[in-house]
């Protein structure tokens, strides 16, 4: 037993009145886990918020079947330890199925096939509230979401007509059919998220720690050569770097930058001195400037 | 490091998304692609600057039309500080985003186009900024390019918001005023040349010293509880937590407390963040906290010191900001929302509507329409425990939720 007074963090500690908050305004709340940064902080935000009880709602993972191969044995490992349901859906079920069409050629990415496969799975469970990691600082049509935002049916994102959201008062009342997507993370920064995984010492996968890796550049973006999952041109030549990962996307829309940061400690550092930002290395984002806010606009992430 | 939330105001074109976008440039905080894309995107549009608003102005609507819609939440940081700006809508018909925006923020720059002077939103914003208490304003007067830097503009403006201010309830406002350009970047981080006339700081170098600091500042004991904690397990067979976040003051292991509204009394075993024990918690953690007795709490309910209760009602006075198409009418019914907890309220006065120029009020309207703020009463389906906005502004806040669309229509101060 500790004499300490604790003043607990500002961002911590709204990040858990948030979660408080879905488990008591909503019946049936899921947590989004990409086996990102991003997610995996959330999960321990989501158990210092209910401790000494268990995480009480499931992690839900959209697999793209194209996750980098320490992603997935970490999601495995994680829930097991905390002792959480996990729910896994595949988009290759729906590619396979014919119900959505994989893209093909040089940008070709599963990123977008994921939506359908989130939006099937809402229906499924019944999920009145899916709690994500999307940031405000990570993009510009992110920095105008709300804490609660509510989706219809179709898992649309209602841009022009967000509710007021005043103070911390939430409002989680929804119509049937509709649900709300929910962002206890939004006012962190990116090097809030890093710093805060050095604090807390929250164990992440080693792809976001520098290693030796086969590569290839184009467009001035360095992508994996490792698997076949990004499509790759016989002229476009691969070596091998130093390099880390600043998100853990799919494979396939997720470049890597050149790193020695091989600890937690230089990650920061590195973060701190950046001149791009995290996104910059998302393929996703470079497609239109308007690419984000389409992509929610359709019930993605 | 600590955290100075500031959010914009003021009309339509005024030049916040601008001004955001040239502190951004000139702290170097955008980054290289980020820059790249805005370079890119002014020059396909034919401008011979750079349109600074891009940095902001995320939707596809907004960029079309030029104006901001939704609140952008901007983060960027120097040496000294981290920043969060909200980048508000002066359009009339997102006022409601506006105070979203501004309702957390411990200070505001309010712009004004030198040109037209103090204009309608400016006034509504002003109002707003006073309604919220907001410690620190500075007055931004904007597009001193296009008036050849006139002192004479300038000091016509602050004359009257002065002006404004003396009438103002609400007297613990810092007013600052500053001529700037955020277009050309005079006075927002570098000093303008242009305005020998103006011995004041930069825009930057003031927020820069303004201290961060708790927009809660009570010293009476607030706690309300969120949810249950009850582990079900073995080891914590009998533990009961009551978990929520601190809304003011302290509470200490050993505090006598009172459950409220049954106002039954109690004793803080122990008070827990994650897997510690602690004395102590302050104002703004999130915690868990045990009482020594078997008494009955629930989610709603809130934990005092035994001689710190708020006011314990089943009606109250409130100034509301309506933030709804349907107008508010006296007799209608709406969900409230006081903090964490929730009720049913029944409008039994529309008092008056207040003009946002301070220039009075309408007594007795039939109604209130969107963006129009006025004092009501309440009647409540339970007594609920709350503290005037000017005491405690997390409990003396509220919103309203229409019943019929789940939307919320409306925020209240309590008197
Ligand atoms: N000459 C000049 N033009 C400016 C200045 N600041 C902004 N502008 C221009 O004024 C116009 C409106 O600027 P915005 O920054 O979009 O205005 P806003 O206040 O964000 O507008 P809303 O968000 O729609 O309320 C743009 O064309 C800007 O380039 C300035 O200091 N000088
Ligand atoms: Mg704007």
């Amino acid at each position: 037993m500790s004499q300490n007074t604790i003043q607990v963090d500002a961002l911590e500690s709204e990040a858990i009145f948030i979660f408080r908050e879905v488990v008591a305004q909503f019946e049936k709340p899921v947590l989004l886990f990409s086996g990102g940064k991003d997610s995996i902080t959330l999960v321990r935000l989501a158990q210092k918020a209910f401790y000494p009880a268990k995480i009480p709602f499931p992690l839900l993972h959209i697999d793209t079947g194209h996750n980098f191969p320490e992603t997935i044995e970490f999601r495995d490992r994680l829930a097991k330890e905390l002792g959480v349901e996990l729910i896994v859906r595949n988009v290759q079920d729906n590619i396979d199925s014919g119900r959505v069409k994989e893209e093909t050629g040089r940008y070709a990415s599963r990123n977008m096939l994921q939506t359908e496969t989130l939006l099937d799975a809402i229906e499924e469970f019944g999920f009145d509230a899916c709690i994500g990691g999307a940031r405000r600082d990570e993009e510009k049509a992110r920095a105008k979401e709300r804490i609660f935002s509510v989706r219809d049916d179709f898992g649309q994102w209602d841009e022009k007509n967000q509710r007021p959201e005043v103070f911390d008062m939430l409002n989680g009342k929804i119509d049937l059919g509709q649900n709300v997507r929910v962002f206890p993370i939004s006012n962190w920064t990116e090097l809030d998220v890093w710093s805060y995984i050095e604090q807390e010492n929250i164990e992440i996968p080693s792809i976001y720690f520098a290693h030796k890796r086969k590569i290839f550049v184009r467009d001035g973006m360095i992508w994996s050569a490792d698997d076949d999952v990004v499509f790759r041109d016989e002229e476009e030549e691969v070596v091998e770097r130093m390099v880390r990962f600043r998100t853990v996307g799919d494979m396939s829309c997720t470049a890597a930058v050149l790193s020695d940061a091989v600890d937690i400690v230089k990650v920061v550092e590195e973060i701190r001195d950046s001149s791009i930002s995290e996104r910059g290395a998302r393929i996703d984002d470079k497609r239109s400037e308007a690419a984000m806010e389409k992509r929610k606009q359709q019930g993605y992430f | 490091m600590k955290v100075l939330k500031i959010a914009t105001a003021g009309s339509v074109d005024d030049g916040k998304s601008t001004l955001i976008g040239r502190i951004l440039y000139d702290t170097k905080s955008l980054t290289d692609d980020k820059l790249e894309a805005i370079e890119e995107k002014s020059r396909q549009r034919g401008f011979d600057y750079l349109d600074f608003s891009l940095a902001t102005d995320g939707l596809v609507a907004e960029r079309e039309q030029g104006i901001t819609i939704d609140v952008a939440h901007i983060y960027f940081s120097t040496p000294s500080k981290s920043f969060i700006i909200a980048d508000t809508p002066g359009h009339i018909e997102y006022t409601r985003n506006m105070v979203t925006g501004a309702s957390t923020a411990q200070a505001s720059i309010v712009l004004i186009d030198a040109r037209n002077g103090v204009v309608e939103q400016t006034y509504r914003h002003f109002f707003i900024n006073n309604l919220l208490r907001i410690k620190d304003v500075v007055i931004a007067v904007n597009k001193m390019d296009l008036v050849d830097f006139s002192e004479e503009k300038f000091n016509a403006i602050k004359g009257e918001i002065e002006y404004l201010a003396s009438k103002s309830e609400y007297k613990g406002q810092n007013l600052t005023f500053i001529p700037l350009s955020a277009l050309k970047g005079d006075n927002v981080v570098d000093k303008s040349d242009n305005m020998e006339w103006y011995k004041g700081e930069t825009l930057m170098h003031h927020l820069e010293r303004l201290e961060p600091e708790d927009i809660n500042d009570v010293s009476q004991t607030r706690f309300p509880v969120q949810t249950v904690i009850r582990p079900k397990t073995e080891e914590y067979h009998d533990y009961r937590g009551y978990a929520g976040k601190i809304y003011g003051g302290d509470f200490a292991v050993g505090d006598e407390v009172a459950v409220l509204p049954s106002e039954t009394k109690s004793k803080i075993k122990s008070i827990n963040f994650f897997d510690k024990e602690y004395q102590v918690a302050k104002r703004g953690s999130s915690v868990s906290i045990t009482l020594e007795d078997n008494v009955n709490v629930s989610r709603g309910d809130m934990l005092v010191k035994v001689a710190e209760k708020p006011t314990i009602a089943k009606q109250l006075e409130a100034t509301i900001c309506w933030m709804d198409k349907e107008p508010l009418q006296a007799s209608q019914k709406y969900y409230i929302k006081h903090g964490v907890n929730d009720a049913q309220a029944k409008i039994t006065q529309l008092k008056s509507i207040i003009k946002t120029d301070f220039s009075g009020v309408e007594e007795n309207p039939s109604a209130l329409v969107l963006n129009q703020i006025g004092d009501i009463q309440l009647k409540l389906s339970k007594p609920l425990a709350f503290d005037a906005y000017s005491k405690n502004k997390s409990n003396g806040s509220f919103i309203l939720i229409d019943p019929k669309t789940n939307n919320t229509v409306g925020v209240g101060f309590i008197k």
